[in-house]
């Protein structure tokens, strides 16, 4: 029978195992060529959004189609920051964080009142608004198509007045600029708080509100007639991912300092639902190497344009090879969602719960074969 | 003995079908009542309007001399009344000790607490009582199985361990033991009479007369929506009125 053994014991050591994997992305992505700091920002930014995402998604069971809506908020809140404030990030991060809470809040206490498909329509719904607000009528906030910028004009109280003909000052912390360390400074910064927040997840979901998530997923009746209220228990689990998602938002533009509304875009919305489910739902880790699994894909795919593969086909006869260049060339480039696509479909049907799930199966054929042979 | 249960004159139709018609019905604390009657008799439909997941269109319904018209499901719970229900209403993708949790944490916590930072099955007076109530149905060896893996009978055990668990004022039992076989039927009666000998008042529905006269002090007979009667046990028995409603007024 299906048994599960979680000890606080196997909790630490899976939270070491991810702090050291993570610590040491520049030196074993090296042979995969992503160990640059932009990529590697990247990997830990979504990895974040993702492990939050999977709080209210996996945990609780429901789908929200608007989470990218949050990284806007805060990707917005942070630059105003250091527009206003100080190009110290710390915080611009605080602030932006909180203000993508506040906005879940809302958020979260308008579409709540639904479950299910009506749930997800309406955080889709209220992201869309988000997004088409942001392009009109909030322009004096978020300053339209342009994106909000930083200027030499920008007060920065808080920095001293710059001197004349001085450029834009980069974001740091503390004085440590984030392009600090070959840009190393940049990616060591979101990875500390990929860390942190994989850790807080990994107590949330062991909590006893963790076990009321899981309740709520699986029997709402039974919580109501179990004497519980399950409306505050999903709006904390929806304010939480969302702070998670603003959070991302704050580190985007903490690494990059602009804030546009394509980040809004239900697009990316459902770009972390595909993370989630690609890594595995409801796993601590999945959701983490599925952000990785994508955004490294996109890069790869992405890259790579028709002459490359004209390059690549070259061995065959000229007709042959320019043709399949041409048909491989849909899935590549901008095309590349198309390979997304694919990889997504395949991992849904045979794999449901996820690279997670795969990789469990690797294992117990592995354990099963060492067993196998010390019985014999 | 008190009524801990008290229900007067509660109406409730559903468009033109009359489900409840003017029904009292009286439940002394500390005894086991027994409401039994035929199909679409509307025993169901009254447990729905005690837990608030209906409420009558007119007529009370009191709980220790508090009326249970608009309190809310979970409130209604929080004031001690469980209810096990005639499909188990488990959490199947838990473990079973989790699924113990749930109810021992709301029991002691309330209806809302945010706690982010204690696990739960570190909590010792959690699992002392998780051990206790898994124990009295024979389930702690399973406690790290998923509940959706049980048999039937286990699974109702689990349910009625969850409900125990909560230490509740009034348990409302709906067919417990219904779909088990002859073996398990009788554990479940030696484990409600075990129950009730602690002076737990429960209300219970049942269609297998073998367990209505095993566990029951006093019996409410309902049919189409009415109580024909109410008694003890041995008036019940010989109740021509019974037999009419069971048999259709056919001739035994």
């Amino acid at each position: 029978m299906a048994k599960s053994t979680i000890t606080p014991r196997s909790d630490l050591t899976l939270f070491l195992a991810f702090t050291a994997v993570v610590l040491a992305m520049p030196i074993w992505l090296q042979p995969f060529g992503a160990a640059y700091p932009d990529l590697m920002q990247k990997f830990a930014i979504f990895g974040l959004f993702a492990i939050g995402f999977n709080i209210l998604f996996g945990q609780t069971g429901y789908l929200s189609f608007g989470h990218a809506a949050f990284i806007g908020v805060g990707s917005y809140a942070t630059v105003w920051i250091f527009k206003l404030m100080t190009m110290n990030v710390i915080p611009a991060i605080i602030f932006g964080t909180l203000v993508a809470g506040i906005f879940s809040l809302v958020i979260g206490f308008i579409c709540l009142r639904r479950t299910g498909i009506y749930f997800s329509i309406l955080t889709l719904a209220l992201a869309q608004m988000s997004y088409n607000l942001a392009y009109s009528v909030l322009t004096p906030i978020t300053n339209g198509e342009t994106g909000l910028q930083l200027t030499t004009a920008d007060p920065r109280v808080l920095d001293g007045a710059a001197e004349a003909g001085a450029g834009i000052p980069p974001t740091n912390v503390f004085g440590i600029e984030m392009g600090a360390w070959d840009g190393l400074f940049g990616f060591y910064f979101c990875a500390f708080f990929l860390i942190v927040g994989f850790y807080i997840s990994i107590r949330i979901t062991r909590s006893s509100f963790g076990s009321m998530l899981r309740g709520i997923k699986t029997n709402q009746t039974r919580m109501m007639y179990t004497g519980l209220n399950t409306r505050p228990y999903k709006l904390a689990a929806f304010v939480i991912s969302g702070m998670y998602a603003g959070l991302a938002g704050c580190l985007m533009a903490a690494v990059d300092p602009l804030a546009g509304a394509e980040r809004m875009q239900w697009t990316a919305s459902g770009e972390v639902v595909l993370m989630t489910i690609l890594g595995g739902i409801g796993t601590l880790v999945g959701p983490v190497v599925g952000a990785a699994v994508i955004k490294y894909a996109e890069n790869i795919f992405s890259a790579i344009d028709k002459s490359v593969l004209v390059d690549l086909f070259s061995f065959l006869p000229d007709t042959l090879g320019t043709f399949i260049a041409s048909v491989v060339s849909l899935f590549v480039g901008k095309g590349w969602h198309l390979t997304l696509g694919l990889l997504f479909m395949l991992v849904v049907i045979f794999l449901p719960g996820g690279i997670m799930e795969g990789i469990e199966r690797i294992k117990r054929r592995f354990f099963d074969k060492t067993q196998k042979d010390g019985a014999e | 003995m008190s009524n801990i249960l008290e229900i007067s004159g509660v109406n409730l139709s559903f468009g033109g079908l009359k489900a409840l018609d003017d029904v009292n019905l009286t439940v002394k604390e500390g005894t086991v009542h027994a409401i039994i009657g035929p199909n679409g008799a509307g025993k169901s439909t009254l447990l729905n309007n005690i837990i608030g997941k209906l409420s009558p269109d007119t007529g009370s319904i009191m709980f220790n001399g508090q009326s249970m018209l608009g309190v809310q499901p979970h409130q209604i719970n929080q004031l001690g009344i469980s209810r096990v229900f005639q499909t188990p209403e488990i959490y199947t993708d838990l473990t079973l000790l989790e699924n113990m949790m749930i109810p021992l944490l709301a029991h002691r916590d309330g209806a809302f607490k945010l706690n982010l930072w204690s696990r739960g099955d570190q909590q010792a007076d959690i699992l002392d009582k998780a051990h206790h109530f898994l124990d009295d149905v024979n389930l702690w060896e399973k406690r790290d199985v998923i509940a959706g893996s049980l048999s039937r009978g286990d699974k109702r055990r689990l349910e009625l361990a969850m409900c125990l668990s909560q230490e509740p004022k009034l348990l409302l039992l709906d067919e417990p033991t219904a779909g088990m076989a002859r073996a398990d039927t009788n554990n479940t009666i030696d484990l409600l009479k075990t129950i009730a000998g602690r002076g737990l008042t429960m209300a219970i529905i049942e269609h297998d007369m073998h367990v209505v006269f095993s566990l029951a002090e006093r019996i409410s007979v309902l049919a189409q929506g009415h109580v024909i009667v109410e008694g003890l046990p041995e008036e019940i028995k010989g109740d021509p009125r019974v037999k009419e409603a069971y048999l259709g007024g056919a001739e035994v």
